[in-house]
């Protein structure tokens, strides 16, 4: 490999590289981080993230943004965690609630989360109200619609608690295997997740279109795409997917409050923007975004395993949020 | 002062894989026009960029006014007395005439910290600049309501407020009105008299020959040579440009219009400031030229065959039906296609490939029975059409953006073709596209009337309206003024039509 193709494969690969030396950097200095456990704790902690990153991609590479993505995953973890307390345990959200088959209120959740996706997307594509506007608008407005969900009587405000065991196993703690070879079960839906999310992107029209509208959006008029029924079905998909990070958030940590996802909508947007999508549309890749969730991931996890503190790990992640796009620049920059 | 305004010595520039430019010399005589001509790729712009620092020459030297410039941006280039008006022109569409032309360098007044910007004499500056240009335009009108030609006299007043001697001008009447390009040979030859030298690039034969001093031809990145304009005429600079002798600007054309495929009737727009009563029939295998001044609305009736405007009232009946077409979906399903005017800004999707640009509009036709995408059908069917039209690409998978401008037209044309219209519309189609590359555009559409596709052309050029069209119609501030027949129809005829309202 001469220096061109060495400099094309580092400026193509950046963010992998990256990945791969945080891992080996962290590795050599402490050796005990290398391990089947260590490998499982990160898969583990990014199964949600990347979920919640995969729908907030859809609609960065639409060339718009999703603010309320975090406070989505919180509202539907209190519904879902709402529905699936044990019938035994003592202070039930729904006293009088029969045990339900576990996929019904998963489904529920599901499709508060499409719902509100849904709102996003009819504010964006019809009343053409800016993605980040309109957002940050249903952001406030969603949290408010959970703390009144949440507060009602008898729960007024109590973290939910003492979830279902079945559900708290599928969807959070259980695994498939034994012992050091078991592979949890949020890790493989997590998986299936990215590969149905890449077959979208990829292989079927509504991907095709979620790239040219955020390549150039009148273009994408002109060729024919109904721009708007692909945004409301874009932001509906991305609505799912956080109802899907909710439930999987409230059996994760076995409980919900109306203060979960906070936030969560700008780790997401972070790990996108690491994983190469670019903020102004048009461009993003699964695997890139993948290694986004796992870079911030590896930060937290292998940085606290090393013993850096938690301030440490935020100016270390604001930088590699502002390098990773500074370098991205440079590389369109370089084609000019 | 010496004997040129500007020498530019043995610039030569390499990027990665190509030569764009190869020791190329340029002199300029104070006070002249001096053509810049060369087919897309020739390297023009490019030197045009290491005049302006945007590039780094790799080797040679910039000589302006006898001595040696060191110019590593605009800023330099401006400070300089180089200023450079683009083709497309890109002011602050929210601000004011005169905001726009002293960016940057607004008049102050005050004193220390409390030094604001001096409206008054900014007003009076910019008033006393349009009179001696002779432009009439309000120094507090907002940009973004102006004409494009309005625009590009602000910014030829600009470049003249810097006091620049060098001016250069990309592609200038590219969206005038023959009126409007008039009016800025009258400002250029009233820059010459100030001894100010204009570097002139511009595809249009008919006006390098009536404005230009000397000719500097370029082909790709050599200096051909310069010539005095005198001397030259529209068939050797052709020649020159492509290296061989074009003795056709135009294809035979062997189709034969017959049967009617598109009848429009008293077309009216729901915006009262657009086309009205518009009627007129399109003929299977026609080629029907669309003639008429900027603001004729010639792009709004169009657009609104293809659904993307409203409509108020009148018909459109395609083979006999009538059919009504509120987006550019359906329009598609009527075998309707639309190759629009501004490429950048409604054609092409910069960030992806030539390949995903090329299947956009027909993804439905890979649609599988499962519901995904059938990537080899599609692949095989976009290379083939991309390659059918000769599109020079280095792979499909590059962006398209990297293309040249008639490339990426040809993949826009693939786009269209791929859908298997009856109908194409095609607004300017060979706009800001090279000689060589035109006359291929020319030869596509012969062929495609040849087999029975119905054309509707839109052209301000006069030659390709004439060279290229069965029939033309004309229009005039939103109404059809007459339609004359292509072969017996003369310049003079057309212009009386396009300026009876």
């Amino acid at each position: 490999m001469n220096t061109k193709k060495l400099q094309s494969f580092v400026s193509e690969n950046a963010i992998y590289i990256v990945l791969a030396v945080l891992l080996i950097g962290i590795a050599v200095y402490e050796p005990s981080f290398i391990g089947l456990n260590t490998l499982r704790d990160i898969l583990i902690q990014s199964s949600t993230r990347v979920i919640i990153a995969l729908g907030v991609a859809f609609i960065l590479i639409t060339g718009g943004t999703d603010l309320s993505a975090g406070r989505m995953v919180g509202l539907t973890a209190v519904v879902s965690a709402s529905m699936l307390q044990e019938v035994d345990y003592a202070r039930r959200f729904f006293p009088n609630l029969p045990e339900l088959p576990m996929f019904v209120p998963v489904l529920i959740a599901i499709a508060v989360g499409l719902l509100f996706g849904l709102i996003n997307g009819v504010i964006v594509a019809k009343f053409k109200v800016p993605p980040f506007i309109a957002t940050l608008g249903t952001m406030v407005a969603i949290y408010g619609i959970n703390s009144l969900y949440f507060d009602t009587d008898p729960n007024q405000s109590q973290p939910i608690g003492g979830l279902r065991s079945d559900f708290t196993n599928l969807l959070g703690s259980g695994s498939i295997g034994k012992g050091d070879f078991s592979i949890p079960y949020i890790v493989i839906i997590a998986i299936v997740v990215c590969a149905i999310v890449w077959v979208m992107f990829n292989k079927t029209r509504l991907g095709k279109n979620m790239y040219a509208i955020g390549g150039n959006e009148q273009a994408a008029k002109v060729s024919g795409i109904n721009v708007s029924k692909n945004l409301i079905l874009i932001y509906s998909i991305a609505g799912a997917l956080y109802g899907l990070a909710g439930v999987m958030e409230a059996a994760r940590t076995g409980g919900a409050t109306n203060n979960y996802g906070n936030m969560y909508e700008l780790d997401a947007i972070a790990a996108c923007v690491v994983g190469g999508v670019s903020t102004t549309g048009g461009i993003g890749t699964v695997p890139g975004i993948m290694a986004g969730v796992l870079i911030f991931t590896v930060i937290n996890y292998g940085l606290t395993f090393v013993g850096v503190g938690p301030y440490w790990q935020q100016i270390i992640k604001g930088a590699i949020i502002v390098a990773a796009v500074a370098f991205d620049m440079r590389k369109y920059a370089n084609k000019k | 002062m010496s004997e040129f305004m500007l020498e530019m010595k043995g610039i030569t520039k390499e990027f990665p894989g190509v030569k764009a430019l190869d020791g190329v010399t340029l002199q300029v005589r104070p006070g002249t026009v001096h053509a810049l001509m060369g087919e897309n790729g020739a390297g023009k712009s490019t030197l045009m960029k290491c005049l302006f620092g945007i590039y780094k020459p790799d080797d040679g030297e910039i000589v302006l006014n006898g001595q040696k410039a060191e110019i590593n941006n605009s800023s330099d280039a401006l400070k300089l007395g180089v200023s450079m008006i683009h083709q497309e022109l890109h002011p602050v569409p929210f601000r004011n005439v005169m905001e726009n032309i002293w960016l940057g360098r607004f008049p102050m007044q005050g004193w220390g910290p409390l030094r604001f910007v001096d409206h008054k004499k900014m007003y009076k500056d910019t008033e006393e600049l349009f009179k001696q240009l002779d432009i009439d335009l309000n120094p507090e009108t907002i940009v973004g309501k102006l004409s494009v030609s309005k625009i590009q006299s602000i910014e030829i007043a600009k470049a003249v407020s810097f006091n620049s001697q060098i001016i250069v001008m990309d592609e200038p009447t590219s969206s005038l009105t023959s009126v409007e390009v008039e009016h800025l040979f009258r400002i250029i030859n009233d820059l010459k008299k100030r001894g100010v030298s204009i570097i002139y690039i511009s595809h249009k034969m008919e006006e390098i020959l009536r404005i230009s001093d000397d000719v500097t031809i370029m082909r790709d990145g050599k200096k051909i040579g310069t010539w005095p304009a005198a001397e030259m005429t529209t068939d050797l600079i052709i020649s020159k440009m492509v290296g061989r002798d074009l003795t056709q600007r135009f294809p035979d054309r062997h189709n034969v219009p017959n049967g009617v495929i598109l009848k429009v009737d008293k077309l009216t727009s729901s915006n009262p400031k657009s086309f009205k009563d518009v009627s007129f029939e399109l003929r299977k295998g026609e080629i029907l030229g669309v003639g008429g001044l900027v603001g004729a609305q010639r792009t709004e009736l169009i657009e609104a065959l293809f659904g993307l405007r409203e409509i108020q009232s009148g018909t459109i009946s395609i083979g006999g039906k009538e059919v009504k077409i509120r987006s550019a979906g359906e329009a598609k399903k009527h075998g309707l296609a639309l190759l629009t005017e501004e490429r950048r800004t409604t054609g092409i999707f910069p960030v992806l490939s030539v390949h995903e640009n090329g299947a956009i509009a027909n993804m439905s036709r890979y649609v599988t029975s499962i519901g995904l995408l059938n990537d080899r059908k599609k692949k095989a069917e976009v290379n083939q059409m991309v390659e059918k039209l000769r599109t020079k690409t280095p792979s499909p998978k590059t962006l398209i953006m990297n293309l040249s401008g008639g490339n990426q037209q040809k993949v826009l044309l693939a786009r269209w073709l791929l859908t298997e219209p009856d109908i194409l519309l095609l607004d300017e189609p060979t706009r800001g596209i090279d000689v060589g590359a035109k006359y291929e555009i020319y030869s596509i559409i012969a062929d495609l009337a040849q087999q029975g596709k119905s054309i509707i052309m839109i052209s301000s050029e006069m030659p390709e309206l004439l060279g290229m069209s069965d029939r033309v119609m004309v229009m005039s501030e939103g109404r059809l003024t007459g339609i004359v027949d292509g072969d017996k129809a003369t310049e003079e005829e057309i212009m009386r039509l396009a300026a009876q309202h």
